[in-house]
Formats: C-alpha cells, structure tokens, sequence
C-alpha cells in the first residue's frame, strides 16, 4: 500500500527539507519510545517525537530514519509540513502555551496537533548529524523501498520489523491514524506517526509482514487475470504483467482502470504506486483501451487490433459507442465472421447469434439482419474480419471520446469529450463546439472548474478563457488528466517533461509518462516477431461483463460503508484500510489477498487510536517550514544549520525536478544570508507577486463566486489582503520576512490547481525565480509558530488550529492560527485522498503556481501575515514531540455535525515555565480570499527570560461541496509553515461544521 | 405554389414558367442523369409543397421524416411518408411536439451533419436528427440572417462545401469548420444563393453538380465552371427563389439501389 512507499519518500522529503529537523528527529527518536509510551496512553497524541534530548546521530540517524520512514501515515498533511514537525515532535516550552493557545482558539476543534521543536540550538549540531542521518535514509530508503517489498512481506504491516519495522509500524500507525484522521497520505502521517506508531504497533505488532497484493484485472475477453503484487509496486509493473500475459507489445493504447463507482473511472497512473491511487478500493482493475487509435490499420500486430476489437465491441454493446441500426448489424457481421468464421448455417443458427451482444438493444429483426450480412462476409480472415470492423468503426463520430459530465459557465448540462483531435462540447447529443488541440493554448482545473485558454480566433487580439464545471474537484483533476495525456499522445512526438518542480509550489506536476503515438508507431515498427496466435474469444462473454460493472458496485459499497464508520473522508479510510488491510492479510494469511476489499481493514482503521495517526499528516507541511530558517543573528550552528538545510532544500530540489535549477541555490548560499534577508528587492517581488495574485483572486472570485456565498461576505480581493499584511509585516518587523509570506500564499493556491499548457511560454520563469527568491528569505527567518486552522463551512465548520511552536535561544513563540472553513464536512478525507494522490506531485505543485499567475486561473490566496520577528537564533531545546490528541469523536459523514480535530504537540518538558510571561505585543491580522478567511494573532510573550512569540492563525474556509476542504486544509498548513519555516507547529484544530454528510465530493 | 410561404414580399411568382424550370429540374434528374424521380402530387392546399427536401432528412437506409418548422407545411410530411415507406427504407418520425427542423437547414456532408438552428429549427429538432443518425456527427449552426442553412450552402463535392460570400455564410462556415473533426475544401461563390447546388455522385457519370444559371448569377457561375473534375449543369431556378425556393429544396436525393 502507500505506506510503505509513502514512507520512504516522505523520510527523504523530510531529511532532504530539514536538515535540522532531523537532528531533532533523532532525539526525538531515542525519545520516542517513552514518549510514545505517553501518546498511546493519551491515545488520542499522535506520535510525536517527545524526546527532547539530542541522541547522538549514529543511533538517532538510523533510528530518526525509520522512524521518518514510519510515520509515512503523515504524509498527506506532511507533506506540505516539514519533515521536521514529525521530527520537531519533541516540543519546546511553547507547548503548554500552544495548547492553550490552540485551545481557546481552537473553539470547535476536533483534532489538535501540537508539535514541539526543541530549540533549534541543540538541533544544530544534530543537524549536521541529521543531515547525515538523512541521507542515510535516503539511501535506506530506496534500500527500505526494495527491501520493503522483499521484507514487507515479512514485516506484515502491523510489526515493524526493524527497518521494516518502522516502515510498517508506520502503516499500522498510518492506518489507525487514517482511520481516524482521514488524511490523505499516509507516508508523511507514517513519519510523524511513527513514534506513536510503535509504541501503538509494538504491542499490535504480529511477525507478519506482506509484500504482496493480490489484484485482478478484467480483460477485454471477459476473463479474469490475477496476479500477486507488491503492495508497494508501480503501476507500471501489474500493467507489464497484463500486457505480458496478453501477449501484447503495442500497449501504450491501453492502460488499467480502476472505479471509484460505477460511474468514475480513473487510469492508473503507470509512474506511481497503485496503492496510492485505488486508496481503500479493491485491487480490481480493468484492462481498457485509452487511446484509440484514429487510424487502426496503422497498428502494426493484429492482435493490437484484435483488443481494440474487443473493447469497441464493448463500447458499442453498452451504448457508450452509439451507432445506427445498419452500422450495428454491420459490425455485428463482422464480429461474427472474426469469431465463428464463414457463415454455416448448420451451425450459426439465430440462437447462436443471439448469445452475441451487437447493440444494447437488440432485436430479432438486427440478429436476423446481422446473419445476413454474415454470409456476405464468407471468407474473411478473422484478422481481415477484425479490420473491416474497425474500419467501420473508426468513422463513428464518438469513436474515441472520452466523455465527462459539465456544466457551462451558465449552468446548463453539458457534455465534454477528449479525443485525439481535440476537445469535444455536447449539449444533450448536439456537438455545440470543438477545441483542437492547436487551439487550446492551456488546460487548467482549479477545484471543480475546469479551464481551456483558448487562442484568438482570427479576428480577436485576446485568447480567451473557457470554464466548465464539473460535478467535483476530482472529476475536474480527472478531466485535466485525461486531456493532458491525450494532447501529448496524439499531438506529441515525445512526452513534455514533468513540470519543474519549484519549491513551493503546489500545482499538479502530473504529465503524460508514457509513449506517444509517434513513438508508439516508431517502436511498433520494430516488432519482429512472428504474428502471436491468440486465440479469440467469443464476444457473449465480453457484452455480459461490460463496463466492469461488478466491480463498480463492490466498489461503491465499500466505499460507502467505510466512510459512514469512519464518518470521514473515504480516500482516509481506504487508505486506512489499505494498510490495514496488508496488516490484516498477512496476519490472516494470504488467501485472503485476492480480495481486494478487506472488511477487517475497515474495522481497524476504526480503532480509536487511529486518530492520533492523523495528525501525523498534517505533520508533514511542517517540514516545510523547517526547510527554510536562516537569520542574521543566527549562530555559528545556525548556518551550519541553515547551509545544512539548504543543501537538503537543495538535495529535494534536485531530486523531485527534473529540472532541477541548482543556480538559484547556488546563488543563495553563496550570497551573504544577510544581503538576502535584507534585501529590498525582495520586497518588491513580493509586492509584485502579491498583485499578480490578487488579480487572480479576483478572477476567481468571478468564476467561483458560487461557491463562496457562504462565508465569503468579507469579499476583499485576496491580493489587497496580502498587500496589507504584507505592509504590516514590513512595519512590524525589519526582517524581510514578508516575502515569504507572499509566496507561500500564492503557492498555497495551487493545491487544487493543475495547469497544463501544451505551448510554454517563458513568462513564467522569471515569476518562478522571484518565488524563489522569496522563498530563500523565508528560510532565513526563524520563527515559532502556532498555527490554527480553523474550517468553518457554512453548513459545517472545520476548524483546523495548527501551531507550531519552536523554541529559539530568543524564545520566540509564534503562533498561526488558520481557521478553515469549509463548506465540507470531511476536510481530512479530502486531503487524505489529495494528498495520496498528490504527494509525490505537491512539491511539483508548487511550481505550477507560477504558472497560474500567468494564467487566467484564479488561485485561492490565503494570505497569512507574518508577525513582525525579530530574528532569533533556533535554539532547539529538545526535541519535538508530538503529541496528538483527538479531542472529539469523529462523527460520521452522516448529517449535519461538528467536528473537532486536535492536534496537539505535547508539552515540551523542557520548556520553560507556563504561560505565565509577559506580554510584550499582540498583533491581529485578518486577511480574506475568495473563500478563506484567514485572521493572524501574534503574540509575543517574555517568559522566564525566554521570549516566545506565538502565532495564532484562523482560516475559516467556507464553501460548498465544490471545494476541496481537505486541500483548502492542507494548504493552510502549508502555506502557514511556509510563512514560519522557523516555527514549529504545536496545535492543529480542524472545526468543520457540516450540515449533511456530503460524501457526494468524493 | 402561389401562395407560398415567402420570406419578404417580393415580386409575383410566374407560375408557368416556375412550372417550366421545375421540369426542365426533373428532366434533368430523371432523362439527362437517368435518376429515379419519385414525384409527389402537388397539393394545392399546400403552397409549399414543392420544395419536398423539407419534408424528410434521407441518409443512408433511414429516413427522417421531419417536423417543419412552419406549422402550414406540417401536412406536406404526410405524402412523403408514403412515398418513403414505398421505399422500405427505415423511417423515423419526429413526433414531438417541441421539436422541429426543415431539411433546409440539414447539411449532411458524407461524414457528419451539420443542423443550422433558425427560425424553422430548433436544438431539439436537432437533436432528434442526432438520435436518428447516430454513426454521424451533428453539428449545430446558428442561421440568423437567411432562411434556412442551405440558403447560403451545400455540397458541391465529396469533400467542397460551396459556400456564399456574405458575411453570416462566411460565419456559419467558420463555425462548420471549427466544428468538424475533418477539413473541406471550400468553393466560396459572390451570391448566397449561388451556393445552393446539388452534386451528385453517380458511377456511371461521376461528379455531377446542378448549379445556377449563368444568366442568374453570372460571377457564381463562373466560379463553378472552374470545377473541372463535376459535369456541371446550369439549371434556372428563378420563379421559386422568389419564394426562398433553392435548387436543393426541390428534390431529396436517396441513395438506392431500388428495386423499383
């Protein structure tokens, strides 16, 4: 499932972004034990690395490593966090303040996460060891990745054995957590997790361990192909396997689907691990046509055109491929001759026929007219059978369409269709309008939307921006996908390269992996083998079993079920259930395997402790954070630190780009740390970003205005909010922090967005470096923060306090509180399933948030001012520990409810005394976009010598189904870590306030 | 035909040599091409019965038999219905009662259809036309400014779309080929009216295409007679274009092998 991958590739995130987080991580680590001991005592705290103390890295490296690795379960919301949070667990002295803090603010929470960051001073020299620790881990990890596999299957989810052990633990961990937190990966919860996990796990743990799943694949014959896989393996490897069992060379047409019911389907995406794309669904997949080739008699074997047969035969028979009467008796002709052969009419009598399936409705009057027209076929090959059919075939106007459900810009139902020309409108069975490809300049979604920049017709100067709506985000991301993919194989002579994955940005990085058609056609011209017999199997069987129906429905039911006990996301609870599910089988033995749909699972994810896990998740934006912490007054260690850091950033630059642009960091580091902080320009880049972005939002608020009505009534264009924090932030304090909170706003937006331009331009570029740029100040800032994120939907409020505190040599304490308020009701179950998804790809996104600003796509902004800090050297008392502390049940999806996560960090033992301080400024900064309210306090605080400066922040996230509440959520967090890389986050509180289940987002 | 339906009021229709034109039309059809001409009986109580390609939408094996859009000429299905069933082809009637199209304003181009939505047509006379022929494509076009699609084109090859030169002709077409998955070729004449001809392909003649009189429209004519591939056939059609009558309006063409 994803934990195991999931894992590893948070831990390197993780290692690569925190440098020193990872020091912290190890004490943590060593501490984890008896801290996790508390957490499963509390139950409800999440995994959190309590230990204060450093342990030496030899140990720690290794240990922090699995432990990173194990915490996986955090991914979702991790992602976004630093690495650290996990890590930072052991908590400062903010804490108590924070959960204070996190718990008056977090008025609804239902889950509060707290994470400690020890001071960064004792984090320093870890650092270095950190830093080595995680490359460690990186190394292990692409060994625990391999190892996984083998040994996974020895681990059996639930022990950890010892690397392994981490790993599962994870997964365990994961798993409850997801259950429980519904977030959308489980590899950045693992990490976080993972302490938790194991204490959590250890007594669960049972010796076994599975590698593999066992999954089946539908083929176009009717018959049934299962395989076992790895839990953790690719998509690529069970589409290897299909098409090496079929005898298949020209593949790339074809591609595995999976149902989320019986009505959506989505490709699996060959480059990514299965587990994280089907979630909770069965490994049930259905092998299928996704590229029809406009010109079948250009197939090189004919036993290519033999599936494309099969499928068109399905298409046609289930009515997705309308055809006439005298186009279906025709084809049903050829169907028969390729399978039965010349007429006989001893033979061939009508109740033969009758037993094909030519047309969904069939008659007497086609079968009779279809054996008439048999016996014109007398002769025929069954190849030369297949390629009459397809000849006929291929001219049907909805050969090769992909249809998706819209809505225009006025509302009224509508149809589109992706085929290898272009982009298809129909209204009702009217084509209404026709998108060439050469004419669609970019393709973008943005939540539900869906968006194509058009180029001006002859007469025009302006391209114009078309949206459609779609019934959901993940329809729109579905339909950007499959349109993304067309263009490039059908219009491509070679597949665009992943966009660079910039920092912070948060866009989808998703592209077509795989081969075009030209590239398809030029290795077909290679095949050099004798024509493959294969054997064909009659058409009855294939029209009973169409549409993989079956599968659909066990599908759905799973899917419903499991979000009604979970009363979460659904992408939680099967992510859960994935790793329950491993744990479960190898527990139970593997026979069980083939089934897919796991019932036990479910029961597990349901386990109280579950909760705990979740927060994990949102543990992971805060390595984030961490990646980025310099400041002028910074020790001797903090640069060390800061340079380690930056070579972590550096390292995940490399890694997650394809494109890596190692001059940008090349540049920061060796420009002095105190010209970029200082640096003026990088104001203006701020300022120009932030416009930029207000723009958009103002665009968006036009197109979305629907959606927000709820609670948008604070409706100021979101780019004049970020101006004016942006102001105060300067006024406040002289350290250039602002910038970074420019950019973290802008890229927060891009969760949700994809952007696809299948002609770049350049623009973008330079927009990208200023982000950049941004961000490297951002990182020099040390700050504590205390983030709450509060989602308060109309009808639901989620309230998600995410705080982050750390505490420096200063004691600065800042706290963040977001207040989220979402229309939606699971807010975790939507960021479980993005961030599943996506986690891979977030970073990527990030980058896509230039882009947007170019585009016509309104990115949401949520703007977080920074407080005014006065830099202060990290000192890292202990290490963070988490601690995660679901203070509500969480409710099932069903009706109108309330629901409060906490998240909390535990208190930092080290810390210093209460919250008895002095208040030395508070500070209120509201800031509104479309549909985030987000409201900043700042408060700094003098205790016992020790300064803290602690930032509360509230995004009330308003919306209706069509927002994506869990990316609204995850991108609070992240954007609020972003904003205070140098806070920790002790305390999330999710609120959401539903009116009725509405599981209809998923 | 006297009192047909007419768009704007206009000079008086010379019923005699209307007369004259439409069956030198015929003729032509049925002696110089050697078609099967099926000829309804003329209908006084129905003006407009003459132009017949209202009446049914031909492609292939079905027939579709149509709900025109002037509630006068509803009657005028009637008699096409018998002839059609006579034929044995598969016929599909528009019954509902909130649709309805003119064949005017059905382009049907060899590979997909395109629906000019006007004052005789709407969307869900379309759309019935749609799930009439569901192996073609139907594209809608908006016709504002002439009565019917076809008033401003029609096929003059398997692949040309004679096309007017007016300003909403050079609209629909736009329109028509950013709509089309397939690229035609275009034989853009100076009259709309000029546009309307009827090609036919037919094996033992090979490209045949009925256009205007030179003596109506000179320049148009000009710019057919560079068609050297079609067997071109000038045909006047003066009389009933006085009562937006086109040379396609007259006849609907069904491809069979009759064994009548």
């Amino acid at each position: 499932m994803t934990t195991e991958a999931g894992s590893e590739t948070e831990v390197k995130k993780d290692s690569e972004q925190l440098g020193p987080d990872k020091a912290k991580d190890k004490p943590e680590e060593a501490s984890e034990t008896p801290e996790n001991q508390k957490s499963r005592e509390t139950s409800s705290e999440e995994a959190q690395d309590s230990s204060s103390v450093p342990v030496p890295t030899s140990q720690s490296s290794p240990s922090s490593q699995k432990k990173e690795k194990a915490s996986p379960e955090s991914k979702g919301i991790s992602r976004f966090l630093p690495p650290w949070l996990k890590k930072q667990k052991s908590y400062t002295l903010t804490e108590l303040k924070d959960e204070t803090k996190k718990r008056t603010t977090g008025e609804e929470k239902v889950v509060e996460e707290s994470e400690c960051q020890t001071a960064e001073g004792v984090a320093q020299p870890k650092k270095s060891l950190e830093d080595a620790a995680a490359e460690n881990q990186h190394n292990a990890k692409a060994d625990d990745k391999e190892e996984k596999h083998s040994v996974s299957s020895a681990e059996t989810q639930v022990c950890p054995a010892k690397e392994d052990g981490k790993e599962t633990e994870v997964e365990k961990v994961a798993e409850e957590k997801e259950g429980k937190q519904e977030e959308k990966e489980k590899r950045e919860t693992k990490e976080v997790q993972t302490a938790e996990i194991k204490t959590e796990n250890i007594p669960q743990k049972s010796p076994k361990k599975y590698k593999t799943v066992q999954c089946k694949v539908m083929l176009l014959d009717g018959t049934e192909y299962s395989c076992d896989l790895e839990k953790r393996a690719k998509g690529q490897v069970l589409f290897d396997k299909v098409c090496e069992h079929l005898n298949l060379l020209e593949k790339d047409y074809f591609g595995l689907l999976f149902y989320e019911n019986s009505e959506q389907k989505n490709w699996l995406d060959s480059s990514k691990e299965i587990k994280r794309q089907i979630r909770s669904l069965p490994w049930i997949f259905t092998f299928n046509v996704k590229f029809y080739p406009p010109d079948p008699s250009q197939l090189t074997e004919d036993i290519t055109r033999y599936f494309l047969c099969l499928q068109l035969r399905q298409d046609i028979a289930s009515g997705r491929l309308p055809c006439s009467f005298v186009t279906h008796t025709l084809l049903g002709s050829y169907t028969l001759q390729a399978e039965l052969g010349d007429h006989d009419p001893e033979e061939h009598r009508s109740d033969c026929i009758s037993e094909f399936q030519f047309a969904p409705n069939q008659t007497q009057e086609m079968e009779e007219k279809v054996a008439e027209l048999h016996k014109t076929h007398r002769g025929l090959t069954p190849a030369q059978a297949d390629s009459q059919f397809l000849e006929n075939a291929k001219r049907l106007s909805m050969y090769g369409v992909d249809l998706h459900h819209a809505k225009d810009s006025e509302g009224v139902d509508i149809m589109l269709g992706v085929c290898a020309n272009g982009l298809l409108i129909y209204k009702d069975r009217l084509r209404i309008n026709r998108f060439a490809w050469p004419k669609i300049l970019k393709i973008s979604y943005k939540r539900s939307n869906f968006y194509i920049k058009v180029r001006p017709a002859e007469l025009e100067q302006f391209d114009s921006t078309i949206g459609f709506k779609l019934p959901n985000h993940r329809a729109a991301k579905r339909l950007w996908k499959v349109c993304v993919e067309h263009h490039t194989f059908f219009r491509l002579v070679s597949p665009e390269q992943p966009p660079k994955a910039k920092f912070l940005t948060l866009g989808s990085k998703f592209r077509y992996s795989g081969r075009t058609q030209a590239q398809t056609r030029q290795a077909s011209n290679l095949i050099d083998r004798p024509a493959p017999y294969f054997e064909r199997t009659s058409s009855k069987r294939v029209s009973r079993s169409l549409d993989g129906a079956p599968m659909g429905i066990s599908d759905q039911s799973l899917l419903r079920d499991f979000p009604a006990a979970g009363g979460q996301a659904a992408g939680d609870k099967i992510i859960d259930i994935e790793a329950a599910g491993q744990a479960k089988l190898k527990e139970g033995g593997r026979e069980e395997d083939g089934s897919p749909v796991k019932t036990p699972q479910l029961e597990l994810t349901q386990d109280g402790k579950s909760n705990s896990l979740r927060v994990d998740g949102e543990n992971i934006y805060v390595r984030h954070s961490n990646l980025m912490l310099e400041d002028l007054d910074k020790t001797q260690d903090d640069l060390l630190k800061h340079q380690a850091s930056i070579s972590e950033l550096k390292r995940n630059f490399m890694e997650s780009t394809p494109e890596p642009r190692p001059n940008e960091w090349e540049k920061r580091r060796i420009t002095p740390l105190s010209l970029q902080t200082q640096g003026s320009s990088h104001e203006t880049l701020d300022i120009v970003e932030e416009k930029k972005q207000a723009e958009v939002g103002i665009e968006e608020t036009l197109d979305i205005d629907e959606t927000n009505k709820g609670k948008m009534q604070v409706a100021t264009d979101a780019g004049e909010t970020c101006k004016v924090e942006h102001l105060s932030k300067k006024d406040s304090s002289s350290l250039p922090s602002d910038s970074s909170s420019s950019s973290s706003s802008s890229e927060s937006e891009d969760e949700e967005v994809g952007e696809y331009q299948p002609h770049r331009r350049a623009i973008e570029e330079v927009i990208r470096e200023e982000q950049e740029e941004k961000e490297d100040v951002k990182r020099k800032e040390h700050e504590e923060k205390i983030q709450h994120v509060e989602a308060s939907p109309e009808g639901s409020k989620l309230n998600v306090p995410v705080e982050h505190t750390k505490v420096t040599a200063e004691d600065l304490v800042q706290e963040n509180a977001v207040t989220i308020a979402t229309e939606e009701k699971n807010l975790s179950e939507e960021i479980k399933q993005d961030l599943s998804e996506e986690k891979e790809e977030e970073q990527l996104k990030l980058n896509g948030d230039v882009s947007h600003v170019d585009i016509d796509v309104a990115p949401q902004i949520i703007c977080c001012s920074e407080p005014p800090v006065v830099k202060t050297e990290m000192v890292t008392i202990s290490d963070a520990t988490q601690r995660t502390e679901i203070s509500t049940k969480e409710v099932p999806i069903v009706q109108t409810e309330t629901k409060t996560i906490t998240y909390e960090s535990p208190q930092f033992d080290g810390s210093a005394g209460g919250n008895a301080g002095v208040l030395l400024s508070a500070q209120t900064i509201t800031s509104e976009s479309i549909s985030t309210t987000t409201t900043t306090h700042i408060t700094k605080m003098v205790k016992g010598g020790v300064s803290e400066t602690r930032i509360e922040k509230r995004i009330v996230i308003t919306g209706d189904a069509d927002i994506d509440h869990d990316e609204a959520l995850a991108q609070a967090i992240k954007e609020a870590k972003e904003q205070h890389p140098d806070m920790s986050v002790t305390r999330v509180v999710v609120h959401k306030e539903t009116e009725l289940a509405e599981e209809d987002e998923e | 035909c006297r009192q047909a339906l007419r768009r704007v009021a206009g000079p008086e229709v010379d019923l005699a040599r209307a007369e004259r034109e439409h069956q030198l039309y015929v003729g032509v059809l049925r002696g110089k091409l050697g078609l099967q001409v099926l000829e309804l009986p003329a209908d006084e109580s129905l003006p407009d019965c003459v132009f017949v390609e209202d009446a049914a939408v031909v492609c292939e094996e079905t027939a579709l038999l149509t709900r025109p859009g002037a509630p006068s000429r509803r009657k005028e299905v009637e008699a096409m219905k018998r002839v059609l069933e006579s034929l044995n082809l598969n016929i599909v009637e528009m019954v509902d009662e909130n649709a309805t199209l003119d064949g005017g304003d059905v382009l049907f181009t060899g590979r997909e259809f395109f629906v000019g939505l006007s004052r005789r047509t709407n969307q869900r006379g379309a759309e019935i036309l749609a799930d009439t022929f569901k192996d073609y494509a139907v594209s809608t076009v908006p016709v504002h400014d002439s009565l019917h699609l076809k008033s401003f084109c029609s096929m003059a090859g398997p692949n040309l779309i004679a096309i007017g030169s007016s300003e909403a002709a050079q609209k629909a077409l736009k329109t028509m080929q950013q709509m089309s998955d397939h690229r035609y070729d275009k034989l853009t004449v100076p009259d709309d009216a000029a546009a309307n001809c009827i090609y036919l392909n037919i094996p033992s003649k090979g490209h045949v295409l009925l256009h205007r009189a030179p003596e109506e429209y000179p320049e148009s004519a000009k710019v057919f007679e560079k068609l050297k591939d079609h067997m071109l056939i000038p045909i006047a059609n003066t009389e009933l274009e006085k009562v937006d009558g086109a040379l396609t309006c007259c006849s609907v063409l069904i491809n069979k092998t009759s064994e009548l």
